[in-house]
C-alpha cells in the first residue's frame, strides 16, 4: 500500500483516478477501513468538473463489504448508492440510509488531486 | 368406507355434484366459515376435480384437464373438506336421512343437490350405440371430449345435432380436430333461443364463411350405417334431403339431472326439474337444490350465473344470512367459432309496447337490435352478431334503468361514424353489475380500490371479479382505471422518476432511433442521472437489441452486481459460479475439470435444480483466474448470473430411454446454445422432454417441449417457483425448423412487449386476446412482425460471444475484479466454516465466538 504523502499536509493517496470506474464504485482499504469509491467523471449534473465520494464499504443490512459494487444514481436529487444485496438505499454525501434514516454509513473525506485519489 | 370419518361433534353437510355450481357452493361455504359447523362431504361422478364446462371446448385448442380445473388443487384438503370423486350416489333415504353410495351409508344433516344437467338426445333411429358410439356423441364432459377426439382420428367430417348456444361451441370443437363440421337445426335460425331472424341469418353467413356447414329447418329422421361408402353414416332429413358424414354429435339442449331427487319423491316440476323456493330449498327442507337440476318459479336456468347466485343463496343460508334468489338475467355474451354473439334482457322485445332500432350490415353479416320501452325512455333488451364491442355499455343500460340518451340508435350504430356515445364507469351506479358470475358491483371494486388494491391483479384476487366466465374483463378494466383516476391515484406506468415512459415504450425508442447507449437516451428522453431501477432494465434492452458484451465501459456501470462481475454475489457478498452445462449433458473429463477447480478455490459445491453444478464462495479477485481454468477446460459463462436464458432441462430421450419418440438431448443443445445470451426482461427456462412421461418437467417451464410420434409438442409460458402456472399447449406435431421459428418469435416478441422484471407467465395473463392473440402473432402472424422477429433473433444468434472468454482478453475489464483497488488480497470479514465436509460462510453467532477465540 502506497502512503506517499501528497501536496497537502495530512492527506494520504488511497488511488490513482485511473483505478476508478466511470459512474461506479471500487473499494480501497484505508487503515483497516474499507472504503467504497464512487466516481462521476463529468460531477452530478453531467456537465461540470469531476467528483469523487467514499463511503463504508460494509452494509449494515446484510453485514457483507458489499456497499461499492452497487448501483449509483440519483433519488429525487440526492445522489445515492443501492445496496446490491437487499437494495436499500443511502446517499453518497452523508450515508443516511433513505429507508431507514436511523442507519448511517460513515462518509470519508476523499478528493481528486491531479491524477490521485487522497482522503483527508 | 374408511375415509368417510365423521366428526361427531358437527354436523353433517352433502354436496352431491362437484360442477361449477356445486364447487362455487364449496368455496362460499369455506369463505363463510361454514367448516367450523359442519364435516362438508362433497361427491362427484366425474373422475376429475371441478373444471370450467363454460370454456369445454378450449380442450381441443391447448388447455388440458388441469388448465381447465377451477380453484385452488389442494382447497378441500386446507379446509377439512373431504371430497370423493368418480362416486355415484345410488340413492336418498330420507326416512333416515342418509345417503347411498356403493361404498356404504352417511347421514346428513343437510344435504344440497347441484347434478347438473344432463344432454338430451332425441330419440332418433339410428345404429345400435354399443357398436357405433360415434353416430351418437354427446358434448358435456371431459370424458365426452376425449370420446370424440378419439373417434375423430379417423374420421373426415362431422355432424353436430343442435345449432343452439352449446351446438356451437360442438362445431368449434370438432373444427379444432381438423374435421369438416356441420350443424343441423329443428329450428329455421341458429341460436332460437338468444336471437330473432335477422340475427340468425347474420350468424349464419360468418359461421358459413368459416367453412362450417348450416342446414336450419332440418329435422333428422334416421341415421343410416353406410359401410363401405365414402362416409360412415348418412342422415336422412324429413322431405327426402339427407348428409353424409363418419361421426353424429348430438347438442339437442339440456335436461335437469333430477333422477335421485324423483326416487326420493321430492317435488319435480312437469317437464324435469327439483322444484326450489326462494331459498332453495327442495320439497324437504333439509334439502337444496341449486344449478341446472333445480326448478324455480317454472323455470330452468341453463347458465352458469344464475347456479352460482343460488349457490350464494345456500351457503348464506347454512352459516348467516340468507340472500333469496329471486331469478336471474339471462343476458349472454359469447364468442362462437370466433364469431361474436350477445343476447340481452329482451331481446325479442315482447314487452308491451317495445320498439326496436334495427342496424343491419348485408355486406359484413353484421346485426345490431336495440328494443326500447313504449316511450322509448329506457332500454329493455339487445341482440349483437358480430361486434360485441357494445355489449358492455347496452347491458348497463338495461339492467340499470340508466336514462337512453337523446337518439337512442346511436348506442348500436357503428363507433366510426363520431363515436358512439359509451357509457363512461362514471355513469354507472354503484349497484351496477359488473361481474354477475360472481356478484360483483361498481360499488364492491370502489371499496376494494379504497382498502388498497393497486393493479387488477389484485383487485381480481380481493373481489373475484372476471374471474368466472371472463366476459367482464374489459369493463372491469374500465372501471377500475376510472376509480384509480378519479382518486388521483398514480397510473403512472413511467419506469422511474428518470424515463417517463413504460419499458415497452423505451424498448421501441432504442430501436427505432438506434440508440446504443443509456447516456444518449438518457440525454434524449430522461432526466437525472439514472438509478438502480432503469439502468439494468436500459442495459437490458440495450444487450438485447445491439448485443454488445456487458463488461463494455459504456454498459458497465448500468450492471446489478451479478452481470457486473458476471457470478452470482451470495449474501457474504462472494459469488457463485456456474458454468453453462447445456441440457445436463457433460463429459467426465469436464466433470473432473469442474471438481478440479472446485478443490482449488475450496468451493462449496451443489448441483442445481436446472442440471448444472453451482459453485459457491468465491471471492471478487478470484473470479478471473477460475474461469481461466474454467475455459481452458472447455467451459463458457452459463448466464446464471443473468436475465436470460438459464438453462434447457432435458431427459435423456431416445438415445436411451425405452419409451423415447425424439432425441430430446440434442434438441435441448440445440436451444440452448440458440437462445444463450439473449437478454430478456427476465430469466427463461426451457425444457425438452424425450416423451409424454415428461421426465423434464418441461411444462413448468417458460418454453416447454415434449416429443410426439410426428414430431414436437411446444408449450409456452409455464412457471415454477413461488407462483406455479402450467405451461399452455401452443403448437402439435411441428417438425424442428417450425418450432425453432414459432421460439425465435414468441421471445423476441415476449422481449419487446413484456414489462420490466415481467416473466412470460404472468406477461401471457396481462397479454390482452391471451393465449389465442399470442398464437395469432406467432403463428398466423397477424401483426406482419414475423420476418422482423426473427431477423433480430437472427442477430442476437449471430453475434453471441462468451462474456468471460471477451472478458478474459481485456486488462482494463479485468480490473474491476479487485476486491481492493490499492491491495491485493481478499475482504479479512469473509470467515467460512466447514460443514459436511464442505465449507460455508460463519453464521454471526459463530464469527462472535470466533472472536472470542481469538483473542
Amino acid at each position: 500500500m502506497s502512503t506517499a504523502t501528497a501536496a497537502k499536509n495530512t492527506a494520504q493517496v488511497l488511488c490513482g483516478v485511473h483505478d476508478l470506474v466511470d459512474y461506479s464504485g471500487v473499494v480501497a482499504l484505508h487503515d483497516g477501513r474499507q472504503i467504497a469509491l464512487f466516481y462521476l467523471p463529468h460531477g452530478r449534473d453531467r456537465h461540470s468538473a469531476p467528483e469523487v465520494f467514499g463511503i463504508d464499504n460494509h452494509d449494515p443490512f446484510s453485514n457483507a463489504n458489499v456497499i461499492g459494487r452497487g448501483i449509483i444514481g440519483d433519488k429525487a436529487g440526492e445522489l445515492v448508492v443501492a445496496s446490491p444485496i437487499y437494495k436499500q438505499h443511502f446517499r453518497l454525501t452523508d450515508g443516511v440510509c433513505l429507508e431507514d434514516s436511523d442507519v448511517r454509513l460513515a462518509t470519508f473525506d476523499v478528493r481528486l488531486e491531479g491524477e490521485c485519489v487522497v482522503i483527508v | 368406507m374408511q375415509d368417510l370419518t365423521i366428526h361427531p361433534e358437527k354436523k353433517q353437510l352433502i354436496i352431491i355434484g362437484n360442477g361449477m355450481v356445486g364447487h362455487h357452493c364449496v368455496e362460499q361455504l369455506i369463505e363463510r366459515g361454514a367448516t367450523q359447523d359442519y364435516q362438508i362431504h362433497v361427491f362427484g361422478d366425474e373422475r376429475h376435480r371441478a373444471y370450467d364446462r363454460v370454456h369445454l371446448s378450449e380442450y381441443f385448442s391447448g388447455k388440458d384437464a388441469d388448465a381447465l380445473a377451477l380453484g385452488e388443487a389442494n382447497l378441500h384438503a386446507t379446509h377439512g373438506v373431504l371430497l370423493h370423486l368418480g362416486v355415484r350416489i345410488s340413492s336418498i333415504d330420507r326416512d333416515r336421512r342418509e345417503i347411498l353410495t356403493p361404498e356404504g351409508r352417511l347421514p346428513y344433516d343437510s344435504l344440497i343437490i347441484a347434478t347438473g344437467s344432463w344432454p338430451f338426445v332425441p330419440p332418433i333411429p339410428g345404429p345400435e350405440v354399443s357398436e357405433h358410439p360415434q353416430a351418437r356423441l354427446v358434448y358435456r364432459t371431459l370424458e365426452d371430449l376425449d370420446a370424440i377426439r378419439h373417434h375423430a382420428i379417423h374420421a373426415r367430417r362431422g355432424v353436430v345435432i343442435g345449432g343452439g348456444l352449446l351446438g356451437l361451441e360442438a362445431a368449434n370443437a370438432l373444427k379444432s380436430l381438423g374435421l369438416e363440421a356441420h350443424v343441423v337445426e329443428f329450428a329455421s335460425r341458429l341460436m332460437p333461443v338468444q336471437l330473432d331472424d335477422q340475427g340468425g341469418t347474420a350468424l349464419r353467413e360468418r359461421i358459413e364463411a368459416l367453412g362450417v356447414g348450416v342446414h336450419t329447418g332440418c329435422a333428422t329422421e334416421e341415421i343410416v350405417a353406410t359401410p363401405g361408402h365414402d362416409y360412415a353414416y348418412r342422415m336422412n332429413f324429413r322431405g327426402g334431403e339427407h348428409l353424409d358424414t363418419d361421426l353424429v354429435l348430438f347438442s339437442a339442449g339440456i335436461r335437469p339431472q333430477d333422477q335421485l331427487a324423483r326416487d326420493a319423491g321430492l317435488e319435480i316440476g312437469e317437464r324435469g326439474g327439483i322444484v326450489i323456493d326462494e331459498t332453495c330449498r327442495t320439497s324437504d327442507p333439509e334439502i337444496f337444490a341449486i344449478g341446472e337440476c333445480a326448478l324455480w318459479n317454472g323455470k330452468t336456468f341453463g347458465l352458469v350465473a344464475p347456479g352460482y347466485t343460488m349457490a350464494r343463496t345456500v351457503a348464506g343460508c347454512l352459516t348467516d344470512v340468507c340472500e333469496p334468489f329471486s331469478g336471474a338475467d339471462m343476458s349472454t355474451k359469447l364468442k362462437l367459432l370466433g364469431v361474436d354473439v350477445g343476447s340481452i334482457g329482451d331481446a325479442f322485445g315482447t314487452t308491451e309496447g317495445a320498439k326496436s332500432y334495427r342496424w343491419i350490415d348485408e355486406a359484413g353479416s353484421g346485426y345490431r337490435r336495440l328494443v326500447v320501452s313504449s316511450d322509448g325512455k329506457k332500454a329493455l333488451g339487445a341482440i349483437l352478431v358480430g361486434d360485441n364491442s357494445y355489449y358492455d355499455t347496452l347491458l348497463q343500460y338495461v339492467q340499470n334503468g340508466i336514462d337512453l340518451p337523446k337518439d337512442p340508435a346511436a348506442l348500436i350504430l357503428p363507433q366510426s361514424e363520431g363515436g358512439a356515445p359509451t357509457l363512461g364507469a362514471d355513469a354507472l351506479p354503484d349497484t351496477a353489475m359488473v361481474c354477475s358470475c360472481h356478484n360483483v358491483t361498481k360499488g364492491a371494486i370502489c371499496k376494494a380500490v379504497d382498502d388498497g388494491c393497486a393493479d387488477i391483479a389484485a383487485l381480481k384476487i380481493e373481489t373475484k371479479a372476471s374471474t368466472g366466465c371472463g366476459g367482464c374483463a374489459a369493463l372491469l378494466k374500465q372501471v377500475f382505471e376510472h376509480e384509480l383516476e378519479s382518486r388521483g391515484m398514480d397510473v403512472d406506468k413511467s419506469l422511474c422518476e428518470h424515463f417517463h415512459y413504460t419499458r415497452q415504450e423505451l424498448y421501441a425508442m432504442v430501436r427505432v432511433e438506434g440508440i446504443t447507449s443509456f447516456d444518449e437516451l438518457l440525454e434524449k428522453h430522461g432526466h437525472g442521472l439514472g438509478c438502480d431501477i432503469c439502468k439494468p432494465t436500459i442495459g437490458s434492452i440495450l444487450a438485447t437489441c445491439w448485443n454488445q458484451p456487458i463488461m463494455d465501459p459504456q454498459n458497465v456501470a448500468l450492471q446489478d452486481t451479478n452481470d457486473t462481475f458476471m457470478a452470482n454475489m451470495q449474501k457474504n457478498g462472494t459469488y457463485s459460479v456456474m458454468p453453462r452445462i447445456a441440457g445436463g449433458e457433460i463429459t467426465p473429463d469436464k466433470l473432473v475439470a469442474l471438481g478440479q477447480v472446485a478443490q482449488k478455490y475450496d468451493l462449496y459445491t451443489k448441483i442445481t435444480g436446472g442440471q448444472r453444478i453451482d459453485l459457491f464462495g468465491a471471492e471478487l479477485h478470484e473470479l478471473p483466474d477460475i474461469w481461466e481454468e474454467l475455459i481452458n477446460a472447455g467451459f463458457e459463462t452459463g448466464h446464471a448470473y443473468g436475465k436470460s436464458l438459464r438453462t434447457v432441462k432435458s431427459c435423456v430421450g431416445n438415445t436411451w430411454c425405452r419409451y423415447g419418440v425424439q432425441d430430446s438431448v440434442a434438441m435441448a443443445l440445440e436451444l440452448e446454445h440458440r437462445y444463450k445470451g439473449l437478454r430478456t426482461p427476465h430469466k427463461v427456462k426451457m425444457g425438452v422432454s424425450g416423451c409424454t412421461r415428461e421426465c423434464a418437467e418441461a411444462q413448468g417451464k417458460d418454453i416447454g417441449v415434449i416429443a410426439t410420434e410426428a414430431g414436437w409438442n411446444l408449450y409456452v409460458c409455464g412457471n415454477g417457483g413461488m407462483r406455479p402456472r402450467h405451461a399452455e399447449l401452443f403448437a402439435t406435431d411441428i417438425d424442428s425448423a417450425t418450432l425453432i421459428r414459432y421460439v425465435d418469435r414468441f421471445l423476441m416478441f415476449y422481449v419487446r412487449t413484456a414489462d420490466k422484471l415481467q416473466r412470460t407467465s404472468v406477461w401471457r395473463e396481462s397479454l390482452e386476446g391471451g393465449l389465442d392473440f399470442l398464437k395469432e402473432v406467432i403463428i398466423d402472424d397477424s401483426l406482419g412482425l414475423g420476418d422482423e422477429l426473427e431477423r433480430q433473433m437472427h442477430h442476437v444468434v449471430d453475434t453471441y460471444e462468451c462474456e468471460w472468454a471477451n472478458a478474459l482478453k481485456d486488462p482494463e475489464k479485468l480490473k474491476r475484479f479487485r476486491t481492493f483497488v490499492n491491495e491485493h488480497g481478499g475482504d479479512p470479514d469473509i470467515v467460512n466454516i466447514t460443514e459436511r465436509d464442505q465449507p460455508r460462510p460463519a453464521r454471526t453467532n459463530e464469527l462472535q465466538s470466533l472472536a472470542v477465540e481469538i483473542r
